[in-house]
């Protein structure tokens, strides 16, 4: 029973990274109609810097998390405003492809910048002890990953749902020629969208330099991978499949290293392959955007 | 008049590469059996791609099983080349029926997220499995044994004797793939690419050509593969990375990609580029990256078409 508990925790807080990374995803996809490969790298770009941020400017790790996913939402700004603007006409493949070359620029950037080997993180002042839960201890920072995770969400809901900025968001996702014609500058839209969801893949990035321990290059196609499985579970474009869709893998995987350790990672794709059997085009698309 | 100027040309470049089989060194022996393994993967690649419009990223993960199941067959039964080659395609064929049953399921978007994840479950596989794959250190030391034919052997240790062999496994290849390009099932893939949904009214299972092409397509790379292990007599699970799935990619865009010869020219430029670039610097991603975004922005007909659009406008000049 203790070990379950554990289990079902730690699955929730693993779940809460896959899904910054898959609401970027998604909401640009919902928008932009873009697959962005190098989400991932946001994430892991965000880490790095936050890392940056503590280790070599000094400041406060919540400073990190600010300054950290600000920088990425600058890069991300440069990849839409002179890059992918320039392809939205062009055949879906080369979006793509577009995406895919940066996933090798970023990955390769990183390793110039920062070397090729993993790096120890520090940990929260603050939040670095843990929690006496069910008979067993368990890091507070975790639990505090579980309640970000969720306000994220409702933060985004609220976004898209009740403020002006969101109504305009979901017009121009719903018919972008409409939307210009009333006035709405589509091109700048696209840009805000597509640099709020690097920014969220970025936090994420950010919040998990104490969480994971070990910054690798690798973390971010480790994360992307995952992303893809949630957003093909819960519908490309939906965000409460994207967030259901992430609990749910997080929960998996984690309940998976724990009584099937020979499976491990394949449980996810199992899973994948049987939603896809069952309702190819996810759980949640087309109920909301 | 055309189909001569392609024979010639094919003739040409057979005799060259014969020359170059006979008369040079073995660095550029070596660096032109890569050309012709790439190509094969290549070629393979674009009847996904070029073909049948079907954008993959999970490629690398049939080479990968190709060389992995050639490596084990030659170590655990038998080391006649052909057997173990037809061991890796063999094993190839059947990944990609399995992964490509799941993949054609969905098209664009979805199809490329699916191979993606795919690739890095084989990927995986192959970095855990340890008994078997050797885990992260892969599996070495695989030897070329000599192709007997019942009555004499011919032997492919040296590497000016296995080239040969590589040369003839790359024209059959080609002659296979545009025998394929010819054929009705061939048109059929093309009509897929251009409307899928006329030729769903048109009487064809869409779904079933999709998996076709997916297995043919797996397959060659699955051979590639096999010839590769063959040539360096290692594998690694890297061999399966989203980073070696970029490859085909990138060669069918630099060479062009609905020509048939695309592939081929892209793979001569691929392999030149990536030796001369690696004498400057270690960071060849980070340049091939910055050359598939330069063709994207700007290049998109690669060598080979915006070639043939040079000389369709030096003929029709009065």
């Amino acid at each position: 029973m203790e070990s379950f508990v554990h289990v079902c925790l730690a699955g929730i807080s693993a779940g809460m990274f896959i899904w910054l990374v898959a609401s970027g995803l998604t909401l640009i996809f919902g928008v932009l109609r873009v697959l962005n490969f190098a989400h991932g790298s946001f994430y892991m770009l965000g880490a790095y810097l936050c890392y940056t941020c503590l280790r070599f400017l000094g400041i406060d790790f919540w400073l990190g998390v600010i300054v950290g996913p600000l920088a990425v939402c600058v890069v991300g700004y440069v990849m839409e405003r002179f890059l992918l603007r320039r392809v939205y006409d062009l055949e879906l493949p080369y979006q793509l492809l577009l995406t895919f070359s940066m996933v090798l620029i970023f990955d390769e950037l990183v390793k110039i910048i920062w070397g090729a080997g993993s790096i120890g993180s520090p940990s929260v002042p603050g939040l670095s002890g843990s929690l006496m839960i069910a008979g067993r201890n368990f890091p507070v920072y975790n639990l505090f990953i579980m309640i970000v995770g969720p306000l994220v969400a409702v933060g985004l809901w609220a976004f898209l749902e009740r403020s002006w900025w969101g109504k305009i968001i979901r017009a121009a996702a719903s018919d972008r020629e409409m939307a210009a014609a009333i006035g709405v500058k589509v091109p700048s839209l696209y840009t805000a969208v597509f640099v709020i969801g690097a920014w969220l893949s970025a936090v994420g990035g950010a919040l998990a330099v104490p969480y994971v321990g070990l910054l690798t290059t690798g973390m971010g196609e480790a994360i992307i991978i995952n992303a893809f499985v949630v957003v093909v579970i819960g519908g490309l474009g939906s965000l409460k499949g994207a967030f259901l869709g992430a609990l749910f893998i997080g929960l998996l995987s984690s309940f998976g290293t724990r009584y099937i350790p020979t499976l491990d990672m394949s449980l996810t794709f199992i899973l994948m392959g049987v939603v896809l059997l069952w309702r190819p085009q996810g759980f949640f698309a087309g109920v909301d955007r | 008049m055309n189909r001569y100027r392609t024979y010639i040309a094919a003739v040409l470049v057979l005799c060259v590469l014969v020359g170059i089989g006979l008369f040079s060194s073995r660095f550029v022996l070596y660096l032109t059996m890569r050309v012709m393994i790439l190509s094969i993967f290549a070629m393979g690649y674009n009847i996904l791609f070029g073909r049948t419009g079907l954008l993959s990223f999970g490629h690398a993960a049939f080479y990968a099983v190709g060389a992995y199941g050639t490596a084990l067959c030659s170590m655990h039964l038998h080391t006649h080349p052909l057997l173990v080659i037809l061991a890796g395609a063999a094993a190839a064929a059947l990944f990609a029926v399995i992964i490509g049953f799941f993949c054609v399921r969905h098209t664009e978007i979805y199809f490329a997220m699916l191979t993606l994840a795919f690739g890095m479950l084989v990927f995986s596989l192959m970095w855990n499995w340890r008994t078997v794959t050797g885990g992260d250190d892969g599996l070495s030391g695989i030897v070329r044994g000599s192709i007997s034919l019942g009555f004499f052997a011919i032997p492919i240790m040296k590497d000016s004797q296995y080239y040969f062999f590589v040369l003839f496994c790359f024209a059959v290849s080609v002659l296979l793939i545009h025998r394929i390009y010819q054929s009705p099932f061939g048109l059929i893939l093309a009509g897929i690419r251009e409307n899928h949904i006329r030729t769903e009214f048109a009487g064809l299972g869409v779904k079933r050509y999709r998996l076709a092409a997916f297995v043919v397509s797996g397959t060659f790379a699955g051979l590639a593969g096999s010839l590769g292990l063959l040539l360096e007599s290692n594998v690694t699970p890297f061999a399966a990375h989203w980073s070696h799935s970029a490859e085909p990619v990138l060669v069918s865009l630099m060479g062009g990609l609905e020509t048939f010869s695309g592939p081929i020219v892209g793979s001569v430029l691929f392999v030149v580029l990536r030796e001369l670039i690696e004498r400057f610097t270690h960071n060849w991603m980070l340049w091939f990256g910055l050359i598939l975004l330069a063709i994207i922005m700007g290049f998109r007909g690669g060598v080979v078409g915006a070639t043939s659009v040079l000389l369709k406008r030096f003929s029709e000049r009065p």
